[in-house]
C-alpha cells in the first residue's frame, strides 16, 4: 500500500482547534481561578480575616502597619497604603494581592504586571462580614469565611442583645486630640464602622447628622452638643495610669458637659478600634461595656 | 523737621481707625458662632459657672480663640513689615528665613514621637514648636552674623530659602515615619488652629511676643532708612548692624510663638503688610502699628469665618485668610495700578 498522508478533514480541523482552544481556555480557566497559594495582603485588616479564616500559611507578605496577630512579624513587609514597594511585592511572586482601593497607581502596576488582585476598601459595618465572605470565595475557602463571617455576627448580636431596651446615652466618639489640652479634638462622624460599632453597642452618636468619618471639633461644639459619654480611642504602647489619670483631667475645663459632669469620661487603649477586621467584636464589647456596664453583669 | 506733622496726623488717624475696627472686632466676634447663646446668661452670676453653657462657649470656646487670632494676627503681620523691610523684598513673610518652618519640624517631632509634657501650663507640641523656631533663628543668627563680611540681603535671603527647604525635608522625613494617626494629627496641626481652649497659652505666648514689640518699639526711623539702602542708612549714623539683629531677632520672635501658639497661618504676614502700606503709605512709624492692628482684626474676622460659614463644622482658618485676602488684595493692588 502506498504511503498516504493522512488527511486531515476539514471537520477534524474544527474538531482540533476546538480542542486547542478548550485546552488553552481550560488552563487559562485553572490559572485564574486556582485557590491562590501565595497572598500578599497591604491591609492589616484583611490580613486579620486571612488569620480568621485559618489561611495565614498562605500569606507571603504584609503591610508595614501590620501588627496583629504577634504572627505577622515573621512575614516580609512591602511597605503601607501610601508607599507600598511594588519591586518587594513582585519578588515575592504573588498568585494574589489584597489592595485598597484607593491604591489606583499600585494596581495599575499590578495589573501590567498580570498578577491577580483582590481590590477592598472598607466602609461601613455590615462591609466587613461581606468583604470576609468575598474573600473567603476568591481564595477558596469559602466555608471556613462563612463560618468566620458568622462567628463575628453572632457575638455582635450578642451585644446588640445585651443592650436593647437600655437607655441610650448622647455619646462622643474621640479618636485623636492633642495630648494634654482640648485642641485638634477629632471625633467620628455619622459615617463608617466606628460609628456603626458605637450606636450598636447602645450609644447614641452626637455626630449622628454629620455624614462624615471624622470631624475635626471645637471646643464650643463640645459645649453645644453636651455628650453624656465622651468615649476617647488610643492606639499603640498603653500609657501609664497617670498619664490617663491628667489626660482625663483636662476635661475639667468644660463642666458643664454632662460627660465631664457625670465623670463619664473614658480613655480605651488598643487598635482593634482602628482595624475594621474580625477583632471588631472586642472593640464593641468594649464600647458596650463603658455605656453600659450594668448588661455585663 | 519737614513732615513730622502730616506724619502725625496720619499715626493719628489711621490708629484711630484701625485701633476702632480691631476693638469691635474684639468685641463683636465672641458674640457670634455656631451656637446661639443669650448674653444676658452669660453675665449671669447667679448661675454657676459649672452649670452655665452659655457662659462656657463665651468664655471657654470664643473669648481665648479671639484673643488669640488678635495676637497672632498682630504678631505675623509685624513679623512681616520687618521682614520685608530689612530684606528690602516686597515678597518676603514671616515664613521666608525658616523660622516658621523650625517652628513646624518642632511640632512634628512632637507629634510623631507623642511628647506628653507640660511646662507653665503649655503642652509639648506647642513647646516643641517654639524650640524649633528659636533653633531655626539661631542659625538665620549665625548666618547673619556671618554677613558682616560684605555678603548682602540677598544672600541672607537665599539662605533664608535654603534653611526653609532643609528643614521642610527633615519634617517631611519625619512624618515619611510617623504612623497613621499621627500623620493625620501632622496635617491638621499644619492647618493652622486657633480654638486654644484656654487662657493659659496665650498669656504664656505673649511674653516672647511681648519682648518681640518692645524690640520692634525701637524700630520705625531706622526701618525706614534700611528699607532704602544700607549704604545710606549708614551714611546717616545708623548702626545698620545692630538695628539689623534687632529687627531679625524680634520678627523672629514673634513669628515663632504665633506659629507655636495656633500652627502656621499663610497669607495674614505677607498681605496685610502690603495692604495697610497701600491705605497709608510707607513711613514705618504709622505702618508698624496699623499693621498690628489691622493683622489682630482680620485674623479675627477670618476666624469668625471659618468657625460660621460651614457650621457647625469648620474651615481652616489658614484657607480663610487666603481665600479673603487674596481677592482683595488683587483689587487693591489693580485699583491702584
Amino acid at each position: 500500500m502506498a504511503a498516504v498522508p493522512p488527511r486531515v478533514t476539514p471537520r477534524a480541523r474544527t474538531v482540533l482547534a476546538l480542542c486547542v482552544l478548550g485546552v488553552l481556555c481550560g488552563s487559562d480557566y485553572a490559572r485564574t481561578q486556582a485557590a491562590p497559594r501565595r497572598i500578599i495582603s497591604l491591609i492589616p485588616a484583611t490580613t486579620e480575616m486571612l488569620f480568621d479564616m485559618g489561611v495565614s500559611d498562605r500569606i507571603v507578605g504584609v503591610g508595614t502597619f501590620d501588627r496583629f496577630p504577634a504572627e505577622v512579624s515573621r512575614f516580609p513587609r512591602v511597605g503601607g497604603l501610601l508607599d507600598p514597594n511594588v519591586e518587594r511585592i513582585l519578588s515575592l511572586k504573588p498568585d494574589l494581592v489584597i489592595v485598597y482601593d484607593t491604591q489606583t497607581d499600585l494596581i495599575a502596576q499590578l495589573g501590567r504586571a498580570g498578577l491577580q488582585m483582590f481590590r477592598y476598601r472598607h466602609q461601613g459595618l455590615p462591609d466587613i462580614v461581606q468583604t470576609m465572605r468575598a474573600l473567603g470565595t476568591r481564595i477558596g475557602v469559602s466555608k471556613e469565611a462563612e463560618a468566620a463571617a458568622g462567628r463575628i455576627e453572632a457575638r455582635l448580636a450578642d451585644v446588640r442583645r445585651r443592650v436593647e431596651g437600655r437607655a441610650r446615652p448622647r455619646t462622643l466618639l474621640i479618636f485623636g486630640r492633642e495630648p494634654g489640652s482640648l485642641r485638634r479634638i477629632e471625633a467620628s462622624g455619622g459615617y463608617g464602622f466606628l460609628h456603626d460599632l458605637l450606636e450598636l453597642a447602645g450609644g447614641n452618636d452626637v455626630l449622628s447628622d454629620l455624614r462624615r468619618q471624622s470631624v475635626e471639633m471645637s471646643t464650643e461644639m463640645v459645649l453645644a452638643r453636651a455628650p453624656e459619654v465622651i468615649i476617647e480611642l488610643q492606639y499603640g504602647d498603653s500609657p501609664r495610669r497617670q498619664q490617663i489619670d491628667s489626660e482625663l483631667r483636662v476635661w475639667d475645663a468644660l463642666p458643664s458637659v454632662p460627660a465631664v459632669r457625670s465623670k463619664q469620661v473614658h480613655l480605651l487603649v488598643g487598635d482593634e478600634f482602628v482595624v475594621p477586621g474580625p477583632r471588631i467584636v472586642q472593640a464593641a464589647e468594649r464600647f458596650a461595656r463603658v455605656l453600659h456596664p450594668g448588661a455585663f453583669k | 523737621m519737614p513732615g513730622r506733622p502730616d506724619v502725625r496726623r496720619r499715626l493719628a488717624v489711621s490708629l484711630a481707625a484701625f485701633g476702632t475696627l480691631t476693638l469691635l472686632a474684639i468685641l463683636l466676634a465672641p458674640l457670634v458662632g455656631s451656637t446661639p447663646i443669650r448674653l444676658a446668661r452669660v453675665f449671669d452670676r447667679s448661675i454657676p459657672f459649672a452649670d452655665n453653657v452659655d457662659a462656657q462657649i463665651f468664655f471657654v470656646a470664643r473669648l481665648p480663640r479671639v484673643l488669640a487670632a488678635a495676637l497672632v494676627g498682630a504678631a505675623l503681620a509685624l513679623a512681616g513689615v520687618v521682614f520685608q523691610a530689612l530684606l528690602r523684598n516686597p515678597l518676603a513673610s514671616p515664613d521666608t528665613l525658616g523660622v516658621s518652618a523650625g517652628a513646624a519640624l518642632g511640632a512634628v517631632l512632637a507629634i510623631t514621637f507623642n511628647a506628653d509634657f507640660t511646662l507653665l501650663g503649655v503642652t509639648a507640641v506647642p513647646l516643641a514648636s517654639f524650640a524649633g523656631s528659636i533653633g531655626a533663628l539661631i542659625i538665620v543668627y549665625g548666618l547673619s552674623a556671618a554677613r558682616r563680611r560684605g555678603t548682602s540681603t540677598l544672600v541672607l535671603l537665599l539662605a533664608g530659602v535654603t534653611l526653609t527647604a532643609l528643614l521642610s525635608a527633615i519634617s517631611a522625613f519625619v512624618r515619611y515615619l510617623a504612623d497613621f494617626t499621627e500623620t493625620l494629627r501632622t496635617v491638621r496641626w499644619l492647618m493652622g488652629s486657633l480654638d486654644v481652649g484656654a487662657f493659659t497659652p496665650i498669656a504664656v505666648a505673649a511674653v516672647p511676643m511681648g519682648i518681640a514689640i518692645t524690640g520692634f518699639a525701637m524700630l520705625p526711623r531706622i526701618l525706614d532708612l534700611i528699607s532704602m539702602g544700607a549704604e545710606s542708612a549708614a551714611a546717616r549714623g545708623v548702626d545698620v548692624t545692630r538695628a539689623e539683629r534687632v529687627a531679625l531677632v524680634s520678627a523672629s520672635l514673634a513669628t515663632g510663638s504665633a506659629v507655636a501658639l495656633a500652627g502656621p497661618i499663610g497669607f495674614v504676614g505677607i498681605v496685610v503688610p502690603h495692604l495697610v502700606r497701600l491705605l497709608v503709605g510707607a513711613d514705618h512709624r504709622v505702618v508698624l502699628p496699623a499693621s498690628a492692628l489691622f493683622g489682630a482684626s482680620f485674623l479675627i474676622g477670618c476666624d469668625l469665618v471659618a468657625r460660621i460659614v460651614f457650621a457647625p463644622t469648620e474651615v481652616p482658618v489658614g484657607v480663610v485668610t487666603a481665600l479673603i485676602g487674596g481677592p482683595f488684595f488683587l483689587w487693591l493692588l489693580f485699583r491702584h495700578a
